[in-house]
C-alpha cells in the first residue's frame, strides 16, 4: 500500500550553521524526497562592484579580501593581474614567486577548510574539523608574518606585493611544510579510505561533464566530473610557468569526488610551495608606480586565475580616471551555485547539507 | 599548452556566414552582435566545430551612459582558444537583450544578476527575477545615474 504525502515546503537558513554563510535555499520535500529548489542569494551583498567605482586602483585591493574570505591572497591575486594587465606592467621576479607562494598556502587554507566542514556535515562532529584548523591556524600565522593580518590580508598591490618577506619568515615556513607533512598524512589516513564517508558520498548527487561545463562549473568541482581543465595550467600566470604540478581529475563528479580532489590539490600545492621556496631568488618584490594609477582611457582588461572554489576573473574597464570605469567580479562561488539544483533533485534530506557542502561555495563571494 | 585568443575579426566573418544580420562590426578583439540576436550568435558559436564555445565564463554589463555594453567571454575547452563577443543595448527605459540561457544555462545568475543591478532584461529568460536584492527595490545601483 503506497501513503499518500503531502508536499512540505522548508527553508534552509539564511542562518543554518551548515550552509557555509547566509545561504538560503527553499526546498519542497516529498516525505524525504526533494522535489523542488530554489536558492535564495543576496545577504551578504555589499555591493562590491559599486564601491570599487569609488576607489582608486590600489584601494579596491582591500575590497577583495571581502570577497571569498577564506582565500584573500588568490582574490588579491587576481584583481592584481587584471591591473597589472590593464597598465600593460609586469611584477619583478622575485614578486611573482611570492604571489604564486602564498596563493598556494592560501589555497591549501582553503580546502582544509572545505574538507574540515564537509565531513562536520556528514557528522563528523569537530574533530575533523579541529585537525584541518589546526593546520590552517600556521598558515594564518605565515600571514601574519607577511603583512600583519591573517584573513583581510591585502598582501598584493599591482606590480608585485606590498613588502618582503621577513627574516624569520622563510624558517616559521620551513618548520609549517614539515610539520605539515605529518599532520596532511594523519587527515589523509583518517579520511580517504574511511568507510562511513564512502557510503556516505560514493555515488551521491554526481555532476556529468557536460552539464558542469553547461553550467560554467570551475574549479574542482569541475575537475571531479573529469575535466581536465585548470587557468593555471591553460594561461599559466605569475610563476606558475616556473613550477612543475599535476591536475588531479575525478571521475564520477559524486561528493566523494569533490572531496577526493581537493584532498589531492593540497599535495599538489604543496608541491608548488616546495617548487617556489627552491627557486626564488632576492630582489625587488615590487615595481615601482606612481602612488595614484591611472590606466589609458578606454583600456579594458580580463584578469583571472584559478582560485580555491574556481575561476575568478576581474573584468575592469577605465575612463582615464584614477579608479576603475567598471569593475566587474566574475565570482567562482555564484556561478558553481548554478548546480544546487541538478544536485538535489531527487536526493534525500539527509544528503542536501552535504551535497551543497561539497561544492563549497562561500556568501562572500556570491553576494560580493 | 597554452590558451589562443580568437581575433573579432575570425569570429566575425564566421558569423556572417551564419547570422549575416547579427553582426555589427569587429575589432582585433571583440564581434560586436545585434542584442536580439545574441541568443542565435550564442547558439552558433557553441555548436560550431571552428568556434566550438561550449565554455561561457562570464557576461558582463558596462553602463556607457549612451548605451549598455554586454560583453560575454566565452572559452573552447577542446580547442583551446578563448572569444569575447560583445553587444550595445541602446535605451534607459527598457533595455533588453536576447537571453543565452538555453544555449549556457551558466548564464542562469548572471543574466538575473545584471537585471538586478544594471537594468537590462534578457528576453526569454524563464526566471527573470531580482538576485541580490529584494523585489519592489527601486532602481538598479550600477548604473551610473543611481546616486
Amino acid at each position: 500500500m503506497t501513503i499518500r504525502t503531502e508536499p512540505m515546503t522548508v527553508n534552509v537558513g539564511p542562518q543554518h550553521p551548515s550552509t557555509h554563510g547566509v545561504f538560503r535555499v527553499r526546498i519542497t520535500f516529498d516525505g524525504e524526497d526533494i522535489v523542488e529548489v530554489e536558492p535564495v542569494l543576496g545577504y551578504l551583498h555589499r555591493g562590491s562592484e559599486k564601491l570599487a567605482e569609488e576607489r582608486n586602483y590600489v584601494q579596491v585591493v582591500t575590497l577583495t579580501d571581502r570577497l571569498d574570505y577564506t582565500s584573500s591572497m588568490i582574490n588579491n591575486q587576481a584583481y592584481c593581474l587584471a591591473v597589472e594587465q590593464l597598465l600593460g606592467i609586469e611584477p619583478p621576479p622575485r614578486g611573482k614567486y611570492l604571489r604564486t607562494l602564498t596563493a598556494e598556502l592560501q589555497r591549501i587554507a582553503s580546502h582544509l577548510i572545505a574538507v574540515g566542514f564537509f565531513v562536520q556535515e556528514l557528522g563528523a562532529f569537530g574533530t575533523p574539523l579541529m585537525y584541518t584548523f589546526r593546520s590552517r591556524e600556521r598558515i594564518l600565522d605565515l600571514f601574519e608574518m607577511l603583512c600583519g593580518a591573517r584573513i583581510t590580508v591585502s598582501y598584493m598591490r599591482p606590480g608585485g606585493v606590498f613588502s618582503d618577506t621577513p627574516p624569520d619568515f622563510w624558517p616559521a615556513l620551513d618548520q609549517f611544510l614539515e610539520d605539515f607533512e605529518g599532520e596532511l598524512e594523519e587527515i589523509e589516513n583518517l579520511l580517504l579510505n574511511n568507510e562511513i564517508l564512502m557510503v556516505r558520498t560514493r555515488g551521491v548527487s554526481p555532476l556529468p561533464a557536460d552539464v558542469a561545463i553547461n553550467c560554467s562549473v570551475s574549479g574542482p568541482v569541475l575537475r571531479a566530473s573529469g575535466v581536465n581543465w585548470d587557468w593555471r595550467k591553460m594561461a599559466p600566470y605569475d610563476a606558475y610557468d616556473q613550477v612543475d604540478f599535476d591536475v588531479p581529475i575525478g571521475s564520477n563528479g559524486d561528493n566523494y569526488d569533490r572531496f577526493w580532489v581537493r584532498m589531492q590539490e593540497v599535495r599538489q600545492s604543496l608541491r608548488i610551495v616546495r617548487q617556489c621556496i627552491a627557486q626564488i631568488e632576492p630582489g625587488p618584490v615590487r615595481l615601482e608606480l606612481p602612488l595614484v594609477l591611472r590606466a589609458e582611457p578606454g583600456a579594458e582588461a580580463y584578469g583571472r586565475v584559478e582560485a580555491s572554489k574556481g575561476e575568478l576573473g576581474f573584468f575592469l574597464v577605465s575612463d582615464g580616471g584614477v579608479s576603475p570605469y567598471r569593475c566587474k567580479i566574475r565570482s567562482p562561488s555564484l556561478i558553481n551555485l548554478t548546480i544546487t539544483e541538478h544536485l538535489l533533485l531527487g536526493w534525500k534530506l539527509a544528503d542536501m547539507i552535504v551535497s551543497l557542502g561539497s561544492v563549497d561555495i562561500n556568501m562572500g563571494e556570491v553576494d560580493r | 599548452m597554452t590558451l589562443t585568443a580568437v581575433p573579432g575579426e575570425t569570429l566575425g566573418r564566421r558569423l556572417q556566414e551564419a547570422a549575416p544580420d547579427a553582426v555589427i562590426e569587429w575589432d582585433e578583439s571583440a564581434v560586436w552582435v545585434r542584442p536580439e540576436s545574441i541568443g542565435t550568435v550564442a547558439n552558433f558559436l557553441r555548436n560550431d566545430s571552428e568556434t566550438d564555445f561550449v565554455f561561457l565564463n562570464s557576461i558582463s554589463a558596462i553602463d556607457f551612459i549612451e548605451y549598455f555594453e554586454l560583453v560575454y567571454h566565452l572559452t573552447s575547452l577542446a580547442k583551446q582558444q578563448t572569444g569575447v563577443v560583445r553587444s550595445r543595448v541602446y535605451g534607459r527605459e527598457e533595455p533588453s537583450a536576447a537571453s543565452v540561457f538555453n544555449v549556457w544555462r551558466g548564464a542562469d545568475f548572471q543574466e538575473r544578476e545584471i537585471w538586478d543591478l544594471m537594468g537590462i532584461r534578457f528576453n526569454g529568460h524563464p526566471n527573470m527575477k531580482r538576485i541580490m536584492l529584494w523585489e519592489g527595490f527601486d532602481g538598479h545601483p550600477l548604473r551610473k545615474d543611481f546616486l
